[in-house]
Formats: structure tokens, C-alpha cells, sequence
């Protein structure tokens, strides 16, 4: 089913402006580092200078004598504090191999970085002061930068594993082996292309920060944290540190973005909660800039080797993925599993009933441990399809937007099981790419280019596009299971009627940035009747809201948010027992609407939800067995993931004298179901769309062969700014999940998803005619321009 | 981020600071806007015992007509360069550049003074100042002193004020109607130039100058040379980096900035020549 | 060092040491939060406040040199608990998602609105090259500097 434009009646659908503005917007927003904690110490983590060292000793105490310094410890010194190693809770494979690290590195240090011993102050700049004066010996032993080079073996990074390599996961498609070597052997054409996700830096604007209290008498511990998993994080400090998990509460304050990066169970949250357990007082840290980039887990770093079959007609046969995927030095929450969140999306949007054949082996290196960012491992997947589909239609010489239709999943194909098991929920592929067609002025761009695209022009026209499947809503918690993950995938709500009709609203997910106060709020009121400004959204604090899984990939709206609905429907059939009872009507007789329960055909037999609310409190007069209160929980865990999708589109001009890249215009249409609020639909697309456009074109994170993050600042990772990016043209389908009640699929990462591969299909088509088949990204001048160089033999215009 | 600590005075005119600064020697730095030494300092990739603030030294901020040249006090801020009608009528490419320094919250502080005396070849006033023939005026103990923009830059960061010298003008000769370009190539508004031109062309004299080309702004004076014996700016515009040692970084190879600063000056004379 | 400095209307009377940041000032000495730090390096703007009038990056200035100025910073924009123009249209235009660059972004804006009441898109956009956004890939922000502009 396709509608367009079909947006709910109420408040649901509508442009409602965040109630999470106005104190943002004064500055009167907490963020963790903002709370004012008397008497708290401040940590400062020495790190390692080298990516591969030994440690042979750390002698402290010209810093333990510093001024305002309360304490120095190295690693050695606080193994006694930790109940177990960093946790990493995706051991994809049985016999993953999976160094056991702490806090503080002992005997070794795996990257630039690892910390390896800590001071105690009574302020920040006492604290970071002394680090200078700790002295550590080190024994520097040879970097591993290469993910090739790491798989050699040539120098092994952790002693006791004996090797760099972490675990090969195969998707073995049972019944279909033998297939995909058959499909290639007879295919018409094929295409094979080596793609490099470079590491990215994930840059939330906000540093990490976090501040542990310990509460009087022994009640336990206080985290504050700027963490996108409050939940999760109570479960992992209390296992790391042995604290009954009833003593541990987690608070996040506003949290200033996360983009997978504060997904993580980081060392500072560790030796903050270990110290202030010791030391009985409040101890905080801040993390510093140039501290985070290489102490914040980075995304993507992956080597993508992509095999396509396909038959005369261009119809896919056959998909072979293989992937080398940077662990860096140690494995974080989820770093292991990251791949396999795109194993499955290969095949893209395509219809493709034969043969599918994926691996991925990830390896340590020694550089800064990677982890989830922003569509973690589904960006990915959807660049090297996307690519490789571009350059399977130049192969064939026929229109990358033909090639797509002919290979379209058929909108009356879904539901589709796709070869790899998952069924997607629904989509119309087509519909999405016309629009977005229409939208960039596709045909006309192709004219253009006739006239531009000339022999001797400087400034070629390129337009390029990338489709798009998000494997969204994580997750079914059975198919987490299946792929070893280590927790499930559900979400918790509670809605709660107040004595004056007055709504709250508990979630598990928490927001850092996207709205849910506003959206639940919508949720509750469009289901309940009520105006929005009556529900208040309860999160972000395990002691209010203590079940939950948190929010990343895409999961808060098609997990959390239908979780809520159905609270309120529970809510609904208790108030309707309560009103039955006083209207003495039969519950099959009643009808819920506006707010109010009326027996059907007796306009003036009515009773509001604030009457029912008000007995249920007073519980005066309530049916038998019956308990007062109105009052719902349900832990919702979802039937399938949510499968949003779209096309982008971008046109581009490239200056082949200076490899400047000039994004033109771009389009994106995106569906992700029914909107709740369009207005935080179509933030979410824009940063999305730029940070992807970011990684095609702007960032990187540079080493040296030494292991040396050589840009580590803003000044030189360059995230880009206002001045730097276009302004985007957005379109929109509108395509319900059957799967949830809401209809809805998340929109978080479909941007990123979208943007890397459409702009870089775009730089290729305008360098086609000069012999450029592939881009390296980011697609930087430089990088441009060498590829001019290597194709043309000289830079055009270099030298007239 | 907090400097290492470091004793702070503050002078209230020219003579005062080079008074200050002769007392505390070497370890001392001027602070005016702040805009190069404080990152630096932040960074604890300087740390002076002693700052020497000469920001309220009120009488260096000014823009004057000098007859032949515009003089321009050293604690003139950047915004004021970009703003000046003295400078958009007689020297528009000096204005022109001062507001591709930076960003805005760096202009509102930013000295030009601070960026000459500074010399880091990648910024925008030197290499501009330089191709504008600029003089610039020191002032030390004993007495001022003039010195050619050709004569200042020494090395990497390095110029010919001594220790105990202030920068406290700038004079550049008006442009007389001449053509002019500035061309700054980078990848985000806010940064440095990879390469950058800043160019002027009047009948048969010109000024060509590079951003980031080397250790210190770079005088392309074989462009001009070669344009004043009637080569065509394409053929001129070959000869951009003679003067050249450009580096390696993370934006571009020395081969990639050579040929960047070949495109860029030849696009600089073609918008100059109009 | 003895520094006395207008911060949003009141006169603070300081002792601090001269290395002291004037973002650590604010946020430390006078407990205004609002102005975030987001970088080492003067790339990120979230630290931006107005210092008689102009807004400049606090992370780049020493108190002592703030001495006798007057200083706004996200705090003191709106009045009367009314928020600023700028700050409506953000609001308005959902120029903002975690928020932590916005009270920088917001003194940018400002600032620039002052230097040119009436910018075009473009210009909006160069004005703002030293403030850094994660979220909301700047195009609700440029519309809400259009939109305050057009107020």
C-alpha cells in the first residue's frame, strides 16, 4: 500500500514546534558538564603517545606531589577495582578473539591514546597539570595501521591472541551453496570493485563528560553521564565494578548528539564511578577535543571487496561481499557486530532470488578502537551496492537509473523475504526514485551534461544517485539472538494518568537531540485525546525510568514509540472498564473518541477520561478487582525490523583544474512511514544527508605509519561548516509498516545512508569522460584531482 | 584546554609596551588580538612567562590616508580592514582579503599587526601585504624604524622585528586603480588556504604573492617579471612557484600545490586583467 | 588579577588568574552554563558570546583582556522572558537538535544580523563559517537566520 501525503487527522502528522527548544535556546538546558557538583575531583587520563608500546614503568609521584593533586594511579594499581574486563557485548562468532583490556592499559598499550594511569585533583587544570609530570618508559614496538597489513600477522598487536585477526562471520545461506559461483560463470556481465570506508571521526558537538556521586551512606552510586545508553550503561558499570545493579542509577542530562559515539561503555565512566567508590566523593571528567578524537571510539574503517553477477538484461544473479573491518587496538560495546548490521543489505533494494554470498573478517589494528556511527555497517553496505550498480550500468553502458528500475523489488512484492531470511515490510522503490527524479530535474542534467561535458571544459557536470533499504527498528530481540548479540531489542513504555488527568509518559529510549518529548507527547495525545501540552515525557534516569534499551539505529520511534501506543491502548482498556462500570453499559457498547467514552447510539451517555481518572484515583467506586490508578506498562518487542528507504539524488560540478567539487543540488525522498512530525522528519534527513555528504567529500581520520592521528582537532578533521554545504531539496513518500500500529519506520540514519554514495556516483559521472571510474573518499581536491591525474596521465589544464 | 600559567601586564601606549617587553625579555610575548598566540598557548605549544597586552593601546587602531599610501595602525582589527571605504577606494584588495581571514569572531579580534608580526605564511594579510609592496613600522627603544614586507619574512614564523621591537604600522601604497584578484582556495570557509593568491596588474607592473607555498610568504616576482617582458598571463602564470618551496600536509602534496598555485595565479591575472 | 566586566547588564567584580579562559570565566566564576565549549582549537564557535557587541569565540580571549568591557551571552539574550527574535526563529524553524552548538550559533547569528540586517542566503552562510553544527546539517539554521532577518 502507497499513499502520499495521506497524514493522519489530529495532532499526529502535524508540524508541531519541540517543546525541548526553549531551554536549549537560553542556555538554561544541563549538560553534563554544566552540573555543579561541590567538592567533586577531577579526573585526567595520561594517555599513551604511541599506537604499540610496552610499558615498563610509570613513576608518578613528582605528579602525586603537585599541587591540588589527590591522587595518581597507574593501571596496575586499580586491577583490584574491576569485577571483570571492558565489556563487549557482541561476540559475533564462538571463537571471536577478544583481548580482555581496563580502564587503564597494563603491560601494553594498543593505540595513541590508551590510557595508562589517571590523576585526582581538586580542579580540572591541577589535575591535567600533573599529567605532565608523570613519567612512563615505554618500549615502542611497530604500529599497525594497514587492515591488510594487520591480517598478515607481520607484527601481532595482543600477545595472547597470537594473531590480528578477531573472527570471519559468514552469511551461509543454506540450501543455495555452489549457487553463487554458478551465477557468475554465467553471467553476462559482472562487475568486481574494492571499496575503502575511510575511519571516521564522529564529532558529536558535545565532548564526552561524566560525573559519578556517590550517595550517603553507603546508598549507592550516581552516574551522570553524556551517554546515549543510560540503561545499558547501569547493567555494564554495575558487572564491570561489582556494584549490586540496584545501587546503580544513571542520569544523562541534555546530551549534546551521540551519532553511535556515545553508544559505548568508555573507560572514564569506569574509573569515575572505581574513584568516586574509593575516594567516597563526587569525581568528574570532561573530555577535551583533541582528547576525544582518539579516545571516542571512530567509526566505519572497512575494506569492502564487491562482486556483482547480472544477466543480459542487467537483472542481478549474483552479489559476493567481502569485508575487512577495522576493530582498532581493543573491542568496545559493539564493535565486532558493526559489519554485520549491513550483511544483510548487499543486495540493496534489489530483487536479486538466486545467490548472495558475505563475509567479514575484522582485525586489530592499532589505532583507536571503531564502533557505531551514524548507520553503522548499513551505510556501508548501501555505498558499495550503490557504487557498484553505477558501475555496472557504465559496464553495460546503459542509464544507472534504467539499471535500477529493471532490478527494483516490485512494490506487490512485499512483504519480501529476501534471500538472506529478513522480510522486508514494505516500499515502492520506483515511486521514490521518480519523485527524486523529478525532483533533481534528471533528464534535464543528462542534457546539460551533452553541452558541458565537452572536450577541454574545466567544469564537468555530474549526477549521480544512490537507493536506499535501512534495516531499521533494532531489533527483534530472536534475531538479535542469532547473531550472538548479548541483550534483546525491546522497549519499555509506561503511560500514567495523574489524579487531574494530567499525563506522564516513562521511556526507555534517550533522546539526545531528536525530539521525543515532543513526538511521544503527540503519540499519547492523539491516542488519548488530551492536548500535548498535558502529557510530560519521563526519561534519560534509570530511578524513573528503570526499563529500557536506549536510542540508536534508527529504534527510538518504531520500538519506543509503539511501545507507548500500546501502553496507551492498555491505559484505554482499563479507563474502559472503569467507564462501563459507571455508565452501566456493556464495554462492547462503548466508543473511545475525543478523549471520552460515549455508548454507542447515546450521544449524552458519556464520560470523559478525566472523570475516569479521578475515580480511578479516588477508587470510590471501581468494578470488583479491580486496582485504582490508571496505568499502563508494555515492554514491546518488535515482530521485524522496520525497512525504510528512498532515493538521493545529487548533482555536482567539478573544477578538473583544482578537483574542487561543487555540490548543485541535492534531492532527497526519503520514506520512513507515517510521519509523526515532519518538521523533526526533515531535521533529521538534513543531518543526516550532510554528515554523509561529509564523509564523501570532507572527512577522514589521518595516520601516519607511526599510528599518529595527524588531524586531531577541528581545525584539521574537517567537519564541514554552514559555508561549506548546500541547502538540501527534500521529498517525501509515504509508505506504512504493516508491522506496527503506528505505521512507522525511524529516520535517524537514512540521511548518512543515502548521501555518501549519491555524491560520489555524482563526482564519477562527471570525471566518466576523462576515464575516472572510481573515487576515493572523501573526494577531497586533492584526491580528485590525482585521480584526474592517473586517468588522464597529466592534470587536465595544468599545463596549457 | 588552559595555558600554562604565565604573568600578564598591560601597556597603555606604544612606548610603555616596549618598555615592558625590554624588562621581561625573552620569555615575553605581545598579546594583542590574541588570535594566533592563544590557540598556540592553549595547545602549551607556547608558553610565555610573561604577556605584554598592548590591545588598549588605542592610538595604534586607525586607517589613514598617508598621500601615496594608506597607513594603517597595527592593532587595527581585521573587521575594520574589511569594512574601511579609505581601504575599498584605494587598497580594495587588502580589504577584500582581511575578510577571508578567519571567521567573523576571529575578525572582531584579529589584528592586522598581530598577523604580520606573526609571519605564518598561511595566512592571508602577509602574502597580500607582500604583493602590495607594503612597509611596515617598527618601533623599539631606540626609535622607529621602516622595513619592506620583501625584507621582512626570515623563516617559518620568523621575522625581522627584534625582541624587543613592536610592529605598530602598516603602509600601503594606494592601488591606484590597478586590477586586482585574491584567490583562496581551501575546503571550508574558516580555514587556512591550501594555496592562496593575492594579485594586482596595472599596465605593465604587477604584484603577485602566495599564501602557503612555503615558510614565509612567497613574492612570485618571476610572474611579474614575466609580464613585464610581455608574456601572456597563461605563459606568466607557468612560472608560479620559481619562487616557491611549498610543503607537504594533509590537503596537498608539494606537486598538488605547485600545480594549484600555477591554476590559481593564472586565474588571478585573468580576473586582474579585466 | 583584579578584572570588573558587564556580564549581561551586571557588573562583576573579579580576582582571577590571568590565564583563565574567558569562557572558563563565565561558566566557572559566574555559573552561566549556557555558553558551551566545544573545541581546542577556535574552530567550533559554540563558545561564541557578544563583547560590546561583536560576537567573538571565548575560548580565545583571556578574561583579563574581557577587563571593562560588556559581555552577552545566551543568557542575556532574551528579555523579560521573551526570547530574542533570533532565538523564536530557530525555535520556530527547528534550527535546533541537541542543541549544545545553538547558544554559539545563536550569538553568531545575532552578530551577524547587526553587521547586515538583510544578508542573502549565501551571505548567511559564510557568516556563519565558524560555528559548527553535528545535527542538523545547517539548513534549518540558515532558515532561521532568514527568517530572524525578515522579522
Amino acid at each position: 500500500m502507497t499513499v502520499i501525503d495521506d497524514r493522519p487527522a489530529g495532532v499526529l502528522g502535524t508540524r508541531m514546534l519541540r517543546r525541548e527548544d526553549p531551554a536549549l535556546l537560553t542556555g538554561e538546558a544541563k549538560f553534563c558538564n554544566d552540573l555543579n557538583l561541590p567538592g567533586a575531583l577531577h579526573l585526567a587520563v595520561l594517555r599513551s603517545p604511541y599506537a604499540h608500546a610496552r610499558i615498563r614503568s610509570i613513576v608518578t609521584d613528582e605528579a602525586a606531589a603537585s599541587p591540588g593533586v589527590v591522587a595518581v594511579y597507574t593501571g596496575a594499581d586499580l586491577m583490584s577495582q574491576w569485577a571483570s574486563p571492558m565489556p563487549s557485548a557482541w561476540a559475533v562468532t564462538a571463537d571471536m578473539k577478544n583481548p580482555a583490556h581496563y580502564p587503564l592499559a597494563t603491560g601494553k598499550v594498543a593505540y595513541v591514546g590508551d590510557g595508562v594511569a589517571c590523576v585526582l585533583a581538586t580542579t580540572d587544570a591541577a589535575a591535567r597539570d600533573a599529567l605532565d609530570l608523570i613519567v612512563v618508559d615505554y618500549e615502542p614496538l611497530e604500529a599497525v595501521v594497514d587492515l591488510e597489513d594487520a591480517l598478515s600477522d607481520r607484527v601481532v598487536i595482543h600477545d595472547d591472541l597470537g594473531t590480528n585477526k578477531s573472527y570471519t562471520w559468514d552469511l551461509k545461506i543454506e540450501g543455495h551453496e555452489g549457487q553463487v559461483d554458478e551465477a557468475f560463470a554465467a553471467a553476462a556481465f559482472t562487475v568486481k570493485e574494492r571499496y575503502v570506508q575511510q575511519r571516521l571521526i564522529p564529532m558529536a558537538m558535545e565532548p564526552r563528560a561524566v560525573a559519578a556521586v556517590p550517595q550517603p551512606f553507603g546508598g549507592g552510586m550516581v552516574l551522570y553521564s553524556a551517554t546515549q545508553i543510560p540503561h545499558i550503561l547501569k547493567v555494564m558499570t554495575a558487572l564491570t565494578l561489582g556494584i549490586p545493579e540496584q545501587q546503580m542509577r544513571v542520569i544523562t542530562p541534555s546530551v549534546g548528539g551521540g551519532f553511535g559515539s556515545k553508544l559505548d561503555v568508555y573507560a572514564e565512566e569506569l574509573l569515575c564511578v572505581a574513584l568516586a567508590r574509593k575516594h567516597k566523593l563526587p569525581v568528574r571528567w570532561n573530555e577535551e577535543r583533541g582528547e576525544g578524537t582518539v579516545a571516542t571510539t571512530h567509526g566505519r574503517g572497512q575494506i569492502q571487496h564487491v562482486e556483482l553477477a547480472a544477466d543480459a538484461d542487467g537483472k542481478l544473479t549474483a552479489v559476493r561481499i567481502r569485508l575487512l573491518a577495522d576493530m582498532g587496538g581493543y573491542q568496545q560495546l559493539i564493535t565486532a557486530g558493526i559489519p554485520l548490521l549491513g550483511a544483510f543489505l548487499y543486495a540493496g533494494v534489489y530483487d536479486l532470488p538466486q545467490a548472495y554470498d558475505f563475509s567479514c573478517t575484522g582485525v586489530y589494528t592499532t589505532l583507536t578502537p571503531t564502533d557505531a556511527y551514524r548507520g553503522a555497517g548499513r551505510p556501508e553496505a548501501t555505498y558499495a551496492i550503490e557504487r557498484a550498480m553505477d558501475s555496472l550500468a557504465d559496464v553495460m553502458g546503459i542509464d544507472p537509473m534504467e539499471l535500477r528500475e529493471r532490478n527494483f523489488i516490485q512494490k506487490e512484492q512485499f512483504p519480501y523475504t529476501a534471500m538472506t531470511g529478513l522480510t522486508y515490510d514494505s516500499g515502492d522503490h520506483l515511486l521514490a526514485m521518480r519523485q527524486a527524479a523529478e525532483l533533481s530535474d534528471y533528464a534535464g542534467v543528462r542534457e546539460r551534461q551533452k553541452t558541458q561535458n565537452v572536450a577541454g571544459s574545466t567544469k564537468l557536470l555530474g549526477i549521480g544517485q544512490a537507493s536506499y533499504f535501512e534495516m531499521c527498528g533494532l531489533a527483534p530481540s530472536r534475531v538479535l539472538a542469532s547473531l550472538n548479540y548479548s541483550a534483546g531489542g525491546w522497549e519499555a513504555a509506561t503511560v500514567r494518568i495523574l489524579p487531574t488527568n494530567k499525563i506522564q509518559v516513562v521511556t526507555g529510549t534517550s533522546p539526545h537531540g531528536q525530539g521525543h518529548e515532543t513526538s511521544w507527547s503527540m503519540i499519547v495525545a492523539d491516542k488519548l485525546g488530551v492536548p500535548p501540552e498535558d502529557v510530560d515525557v519521563l526519561h534519560s534516569d534509570t530511578a524513573i525510568s528503570p526499563l529500557g534499551l536506549d536510542t540508536y539505529g534508527s529504534r527510538s520511534l518504531p520500538v519506543g514509540g509503539v511501545a507507548i501506543a500500546m501502553a496507551c491502548d492498555k491505559v484505554i482498556d482499563k479507563a474502559k472498564k472503569i467507564a462501563a462500570h459507571q455508565l452501566e453499559a456493556n464495554e462492547d457498547d462503548l466508543e473511545f473518541a475525543g478523549g471520552a467514552f460515549t455508548v454507542k447510539g447515546s450521544p449524552d451517555r458519556t464520560m470523559p477520561l478525566a472523570a475516569i481518572a479521578f475515580e480511578a484515583f479516588t477508587a470510590h467506586n471501581l468494578p470488583d478487582g479491580l486496582e485504582p490508578n490508571l496505568e499502563a506498562q508494555v515492554t514491546y518487542d518488535p515482530p521485524n525490523f522496520s525497512w525504510p528507504f528512498g532515493t538521493h539524488i545529487c548533482t555536482v560540478e567539478v573544477d578538473t583544474e583544482t578537483g574542487q567539487v561543487t555540490v548543485l543540488q541535492y534531492v532527497a525522498v526519503d520514506d520512513c512511514g507515517v510521519q509523526v512530525n515532519p518538521l523533526i522528519v526533515e531535521g533529521q534527513v538534513h543531518g543526516g544527508v550532510i554528515q554523509g555528504l561529509a564523509q564523501a567529500l570532507f572527512e577522514e581520520a589521518v595516520y601516519d605509519t607511526e599510528g599518529n592521528l595527524k588531524n586531531a582537532s577541528l581545525a584539521e578533521y574537517l567537519v564541514p561548516a554552514a559555508s561549506d554545504v548546500p541547502s538540501l531539496t527534500l521529498g517525501h513518500t509515504v509508505t506504512p509498516s504493516p508491522t506496527n500500529q503506528l505505521g512507522v519506520k525511524g529516520i535517524g540514519e537514512a540521511g548518512t545512508i543515502g548521501a555518501a554514495p549519491a555524491v560520489i556516483n555524482a563526482v564519477v559521472d562527471a570525471l566518466s569522460s576523462l576515464g575516472v571510474h572510481d573515487m576515493p573518499m572523501p573526494a577531497s581536491p586533492h584526491n580528485v584531482w590525482k585521480a584526474i591525474h592517473a586517468a588522464t596521465g597529466n592534470a587536465q589544464g595544468a599545463s596549457k | 584546554m588552559i595555558p600554562a600559567a604565565f604573568d600578564y601586564v598591560r601597556a597603555g601606549s606604544t612606548a610603555e609596551a616596549i618598555s615592558l617587553i625590554g624588562q621581561h625579555g625573552d620569555e615575553a610575548k605581545f598579546l594583542a588580538g590574541g588570535h594566533s598566540l592563544l590557540p598556540l598557548m592553549k595547545l602549551r605549544l607556547a608558553a610565555p612567562s610573561v604577556l605584554v597586552d598592548i590591545g588598549r593601546v588605542s592610538d595604534l587602531s586607525y586607517i589613514r590616508d598617508g598621500g601615496d599610501h594608506i597607513a594603517i595602525g597595527a592593532l587595527t582589527r581585521h573587521m575594520d580592514v574589511e569594512t574601511s571605504a579609505l581601504l575599498a577606494e584605494h587598497v580594495p584588495l587588502l580589504a577584500h582579503a582581511a575578510g577571508h581571514v578567519g571567521d567573523p569572531q576571529v575578525r572582531h579580534r584579529g589584528t592586522i599587526g598581530g598577523s604580520i608580526a606573526h609571519a605564518d605564511p598561511a595566512s592571508d594579510l602577509p602574502a597580500t601585504t607582500l604583493a602590495l609592496g607594503a612597509t611596515y613600522v617598527a618601533q623599539g627603544p631606540n626609535g622607529t624604524r621602516e622595513i619592506a614586507a620583501a625584507d621582512f619574512y626570515q623563516g617559518f614564523l620568523e621575522s625581522a622585528l627584534e625582541a624587543d621591537e613592536m610592529l605598530t604600522e602598516i603602509r600601503v601604497p594606494k592601488m591606484q586603480g590597478a586590477g586586482w584578484s585574491f584567490q583562496k582556495f581551501n575546503r571550508r570557509a574558516q580555514d587556512w588556504a591550501i594555496v592562496g593568491v593575492a594579485a594586482w596588474r596595472r599596465n605593465g607592473s604587477s604584484g603577485v604573492a602566495l599564501v602557503n607555498m612555503g615558510s614565509t610568504p612567497i613574492l612570485a616576482t618571476s610572474v611579474s617579471g614575466a609580464l613585464s617582458q610581455g608574456a601572456s598571463v597563461a605563459d606568466a602564470a607557468q612560472l608560479a612557484a620559481e619562487e616557491a618551496e611549498p610543503q607537504n600536509d594533509l590537503n596537498a602534496s608539494p606537486e598538488y600545490r605547485v600545480h594549484l598555485a600555477k591554476v590559481l595565479v593564472r586565474r588571478a591575472l585573468e580576473e586582474a586583467s579585466k | 588579577m583584579k578584572i570588573s566586566v558587564t556580564v549581561n547588564g551586571t557588573v562583576h567584580d573579579s580576582d582571577v588568574e590571568p590565564r583563565t579562559l574567558l569562557v572558563h570565566y563565565i561558566r566557572e566564576v559566574l555559573g552561566l552554563t549556557g555558553t558551551n565549549i566545544g573545541c581546542d582549537t577556535s574552530s567550533c564557535g559554540a563558545c561564541s558570546v557578544h563583547v560590546n557587541g561583536e560576537a567573538v569565540k571565548s575560548c580565545t580571549m583571556l578574561a583579563v583582556q574581557a577587563d571593562g568591557t560588556a559581555i552577552t551571552t545566551i543568557e542575556g539574550l532574551a528579555t523579560d522572558g521573551q526570547m530574542h527574535p533570533m532565538q523564536q526563529a530557530f525555535m520556530e524553524n527547528h534550527g535546533l537538535q541537541c542543541g549544545y552548538c545553538t547558544p554559539g550559533m545563536v550569538m553568531a547569528a545575532t552578530s551577524l544580523l547587526k553587521e547586515n540586517p538583510h544578508p542573502t542566503e549565501a551571505e548567511v552562510r559564510l557568516g556563519l563559517e565558524g560555528n559548527l553544527c553535528r545535527c542538523t546539517g545547517y539548513h534549518n539554521i540558515v532558515k532561521s537566520v532568514l527568517a530572524a532577518a525578515d522579522k
